[in-house]
């Protein structure tokens, strides 16, 4: 591997520019003339717009232009979509309601875009919009999911009739309800997801650029996909035809899903920079992010698990309401259904399983895929019950799992996945040794001296990576490919730019993609840059989520790779005067294996663009794009463990231990890999423990607006995680590796949940598990 | 933020003569309360009128056991105290534990106080501790300070310079963290002069703000001893129920962190 190759424990090259300040994020870009937008946002969370005055607004000081949705709707830009279409079981289409990028008569949550004002600073485009005067006739409200499905709530929009998306299920209700009723235990649950808001540390900002010597738009965004982005908003919203439009995701910081879609501020700015003549940037502020950045989660689920004499799992039945906010977000129905009801086999070997999901619309922000997208959802769902069936059946948790195991691959279960490969056994043993499980009872002994409480969770997650084939998602209802571009482009010199359509954002790339290089070539490192995150820059690109950069852009780096192999071993041949199959790439240079002869990597680049002396027929350069479209999904598993201690006189948890043992296929940089679990997992803690989205159902205000009410993680309220690997390498990539971007998100919830309810006696606890809901547990537990 | 005028007043005189010929003044102190405030636009005072640099209200001094703080004196000033760690080490370690590094060496002890926030942990101790708040113009007790959420005895313009008090025999400060804001979901302070002389107050957890707790003084100048605590009623229907806590659950925190305030004083 060499220290700098796959497997080497290699520094970020991208720190030392974040470190120093470095980095240039979209709110750092300029653009001669530039100017500044601010948005009118409705501070009701239902209401008609009788009329809206910019009269006054307009004479303020510095101001440009006031622009509203009706100048929108006149210059032809389209509505904002969801691209991924879920027919309901009865075979009609989701009903998708109109969403303007800024509202047209009415809005439908706190935060929904009525207006925008382009002026020389963002101060003064603030008190302008402050002067644009709204009269809005207020709508009754509803945001929550269950209460909007019954009769006579406040019907959000025409198109969805009761607030209903769509009633959709997947899997054998029959066989699921014939096992039920054989069953010789069936146990049974309520499940909330609690709503998140993804908080990324940088905001969500843009700058339009309209170029009318081109008739050519520029556009730099906060965006995780920034090739997509240029697909959606020319394909959808009618902003520009995809040549005549470039966008730039320059550094970005931070995304957790939240950054992959096309919001409307970077349509009504590219569209406002065209109609007032200047370059428009938007930037968000913290509290406009909490109101308008795409929220996770928010499911509520009622699961039945059926077991026969032997503890083995017979049937799966579940019924989920997911609540996707006011506007259906670019992949939100995907989100509750194929990345969601699709893993709820977990990794055990269940016979039959059923899945109805309704998908509601409420007064509330849209509700996308956050950090996990689905499978958070259907993990903690699987092993909140797992925990309570093995406490109801009086078995050890970890006995009822390895009893129901999968332990052959490749696994076809009843929800579509075919497992690829997996050894659950090892990651099991891994993490309760690490745990000292058997220590536990002596170490709750000792806190209950103490007057605590103590317990002990463990959560068995499984989780799709790489989401792909783009056939098999097309047959699913994807409106879009999900392969990965990459194109290596060797200069001159011998230096290496590899231009690939994944999108680093605080994962590393900048460093693993350059190890794979500098593996596979010999090269050094610093020889090596990634260039992402521009349109004209890269040829293509599906971008980064769902942990697909490595199984899906990397596998098309390695395929590049194996294009330039074959040319520079071609040109090494022929001026060594070699057999094309005696030549090996090592240490930076091409060889004839088993003699001394060689000729260094930069001289056979060299060779490639003088095109002095290349195989006849052979086209100088050396330069090749390859696109790669996965076989299958990979399978990411591993067990987690977690040990608290309950103050039972205040309900506060502390977090006692945390052991994650992983098993991500092959690991390319063991450090970057373990810096993911720990983000993940601290995220994960932050949804058990502390995080929650909470509207004022009356209003449909959003009383989490800011850090002083959402609770975020913070370094002291998390232990130090006790992470491993394990690897069993997945077979459908030429990598062998499976992802490792929300394992840590997945798979932790349901540790902590479980750890905490052992802890006290009591399995009525919903997350976040905040001391005040854990003391009243308490108070009516053991 | 709207625009506004920055001053810095090098005296008191002058800060009270520029708060009189600006329109709409107002005093910054560390600016941990206000510069968020107006970042918001919820604040716009036509010109701030800078206090930190007033000699007058700087510095911290203890004399036998009567301490007196500047009302400038950061948070991390009173928490590194040596002098007021000797007569009244619970002071220094509600100090510490206000906000984060940052918030202790910006903001202060006097812009605390003034704000009275119904979460903030001074006012707590400002009132167990029966101290003094002095202005520009006079001397206000503890208990007719504190008038109501965010409402003080101030009258317009009035600086508040220093808080005295006379360091009691035993003291301490139990706060449960909000886990968002970390400011005092209920935060008890408990101070003991001598038998019969005990003060109990509770700060984050009352619907008009801080407050003594007769119940528990009562109990406490009876019997010092965290016991003495477990029969005293606390009547949750004067106490703030909102998003993190309801009333009974405030209701129970007070108890248990007086309770531990007593076993730690
Ligand atoms: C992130 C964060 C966390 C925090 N956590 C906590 C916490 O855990 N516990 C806690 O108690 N507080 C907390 N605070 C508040 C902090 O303690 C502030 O410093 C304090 O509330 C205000 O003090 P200041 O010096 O910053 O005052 P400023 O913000 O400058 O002023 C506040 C108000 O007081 C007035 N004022 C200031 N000085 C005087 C004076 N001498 N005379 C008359 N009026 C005056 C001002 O005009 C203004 O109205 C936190 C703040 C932040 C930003």
């Amino acid at each position: 591997m060499g220290v700098e190759g796959i497997g080497a424990p290699v520094a970020r090259k991208e720190d030392r520019r974040f470190l120093t300040g470095k980095g240039r994020y979209t709110d750092d870009m300029t653009a001669p003339g530039m100017k500044y937008a601010v948005f009118v946002r409705s501070p009701h969370a239902h209401a008609r717009i009788e009329r809206i005055d910019v009269t006054e607004a307009k004479t303020m000081p510095g101001v440009i232009d006031v622009l509203d949705g009706e100048q929108l709707l006149a210059d032809g830009i389209g509505n904002l979509i969801c691209g991924w279409m879920i027919h309901s079981k009865d075979g009609s289409p989701m009903r998708m309601g109109v969403w303007r990028p800024l509202a047209d008569k009415t809005v439908r949550y706190v935060g929904d875009a009525v207006a925008v004002v382009v002026a020389d600073s963002v101060a003064e485009a603030r008190d302008a919009a402050e002067a644009v005067i709204v009269d809005y006739d207020p709508l009754p409200v509803v945001t929550d999911p269950v209460q909007a499905l019954r009769d006579g709530q406040p019907q959000i929009h025409s198109e969805a009739p009761g607030n209903l998306i769509f009633d959709w299920e997947i899997g054998d209700a029959a066989a699921v309800d014939r096992a039920i009723a054989g069953a010789a235990h069936v146990t049974e649950l309520k499940v909330l997801n609690n709503r998140l808001s993804p908080n990324p540390m940088e905001p969500r900002a843009t700058l339009g650029i309209y170029d009318p010597g081109d008739d050519h738009y520029t556009c730099y965004t906060t965006s995780q996909n920034p090739h997509v982005a240029r697909l959606v908003m020319s394909a959808f919203y009618n902003v520009a035809p995809e040549n005549k439009l470039r966008v730039i995701a320059p550094d970005v910081g931070g995304g957790f899903g939240s950054k992959i879609y096309i919001y409307p501020e970077e349509i009504v700015c590219l569209w406002a920079s065209k109609r007032t003549g200047v370059p428009v940037k938007w930037t968000s502020d913290r509290t406009e992010a909490f109101l308008t950045d795409a929220h996770g989660r928010d499911h509520v689920s009622t699961v039945q698990m059926a077991f026969d004499a032997n503890h083995r799992i017979t049937a799966l039945k579940v019924d989920t309401i997911s609540n996707l906010g006011a506007y259906m977000s670019l992949f939100s129905s995907a989100v509750p259904t194929y990345l969601y009801a699709t893993l709820l086999s977990g990794q055990y070997d269940i016979p039959a399983i059923h899945a109805n999901v309704r998908t509601v619309y409420t007064n509330t922000a849209p509700v996308d895929a956050y950090r996990g997208a689905g499978r958070p959802e259907a993990t903690y769902l699987l092993e909140r019950t797992m925990e309570t069936a093995a406490r109801e059946l009086g078995i050890s948790p970890a006995e009822l799992r390895r009893i129901n195991f999968i332990r052959s691959f490749p696994h076809q279960t009843p929800v579509i996945m075919n497992y690829d490969a997996g050894d659950y056994d090892a990651s099991l043993n891994a993490a309760m040794a690490a745990a000292d499980v058997d220590g536990f009872a002596a170490r709750r002994a000792e806190s209950e001296r103490r007057g605590m409480r103590r317990g002990i969770g463990m959560s068995c997650y499984i989780e799709a990576c790489g989401i792909a084939p783009s056939a098999a998602v097309g047959s699913l209802g994807a409106g879009v490919g999900l392969w990965e571009s990459a194109e290596v482009r060797v200069n001159a010199v011998g230096t290496i730019e590899v231009m690939t359509g994944s999108h680093s954002h605080g994962q590393g790339h900048e460093t693993t993609f350059a190890q794979l290089v500098a593996d596979r070539l010999g090269v050094p490192i610093d020889s090596i840059n990634i260039v992402h995150g521009d349109t004209d820059k890269v040829q293509m690109g599906m971008g980064t989520y769902g942990s697909r950069s490595g199984a899906v852009g990397m596998s098309a780096i390695v395929k590049a790779l194996d294009k330039v192999e074959a040319k520079a071993k071609k040109i090494a041949a022929h001026i060594m005067e070699a057999d094309e199959s005696d030549i090996v790439v090592e240490d930076g240079a091409l060889k004839v294996a088993g003699t001394d002869k060689l000729v260094p990597w930069s001289q056979v680049a060299l060779a490639a663009y003088t095109a002095h002396n290349l195989p006849a027929g052979m086209e100088p350069g050396l330069k090749e794009g390859a696109f790669y479209d996965p076989a299958n999904f990979t399978f990411p598993a591993g067990c987690y463990i977690c040990e608290v201690e309950v103050d039972p006189e205040t309900g506060k948890t502390t977090i006692a231990q945390f052991v994650a043992a992983d098993d991500f296929g092959n690991i390319i940089n063991p450090m970057i890999v373990e810096g993911q679990v720990h983000g993940g997992i601290a995220q994960g803690i932050g949804q058990a423990l502390l995080e929650g989205v909470h509207y004022d159902p009356d209003s449909g205000q959003l009383l989490t607006a800011s850090y002083m009410d959402y609770a975020m993680p913070r370094a002291d309220d998390l232990p130090s995680f006790k992470v491993s690997t394990s690897n069993t390498p997945c077979p459908n990539n030429p990598l062998g590796i499976k992802g490792c971007g929300e394992a840590g998100a997945i798979g932790s919830p349901p540790a902590l949940i479980n750890a905490i309810t052992d802890a006290i006696g009591n399995n009525a606890l919903t997350m976040p598990a905040t001391p005040e809901k854990v003391w009243a547990a308490v108070q009516t537990g053991h | 933020m709207y625009e506004t005028n920055y001053h810095r007043a090098s005296s008191i005189d002058e800060a009270l003569k520029l708060m009189g010929s600006s329109a709409e003044g107002k005093y910054l102190s560390g600016g941990m309360t206000l510069i968020p405030t107006m970042k918001q636009r919820l604040a716009a005072p036509s010109d701030l009128i800078d206090l930190r640099h007033i000699a007058e209200m700087k510095g911290i001094a203890v004399d036998g056991r009567t301490v007196t703080i500047g009302a400038a004196s950061t948070h991390e000033e009173v928490a590194t105290s040596d002098r007021v760690k000797a007569v009244c080490p619970a002071l220094c370690a509600l100090a510490s534990h206000i906000g984060d590094p940052h918030v202790r060496h910006m903001g202060t002890v006097g812009g605390s106080v003034a704000n009275n926030d119904p979460a903030a942990d001074y006012p707590a101790a400002i009132l167990a501790l029966d101290a003094m708040v002095v202005t520009d113009r006079r001397e206000i007790k503890a208990g007719d300070f504190f008038t109501g959420l965010f409402e003080t005895a101030l009258s317009d313009g009035e600086i508040i310079i220093a808080i005295r008090f006379e360091a009691p025999e035993r003291a301490s400060y139990q706060k449960f963290a909000n886990p968002a804001s970390r400011y005092a979901m209920t935060g008890v302070f408990v101070a003991r002069r001598d038998a019969g002389d005990v003060r109990v107050a509770v700060t984050g957890a009352g619907s008009n703000g801080v407050f003594r707790h007769a119940g528990l003084e009562s109990a406490l100048a009876g019997n010092w001893s965290p016991d003495a605590v477990t029969n005293v009623m606390v009547d949750p229907s004067d106490l703030l129920s909102d998003l993190h806590a309801t009333a009974p659950y405030r209701a129970n925190l007070i108890k248990v962190m007086a309770r531990r305030a007593v076993a730690a004083a």
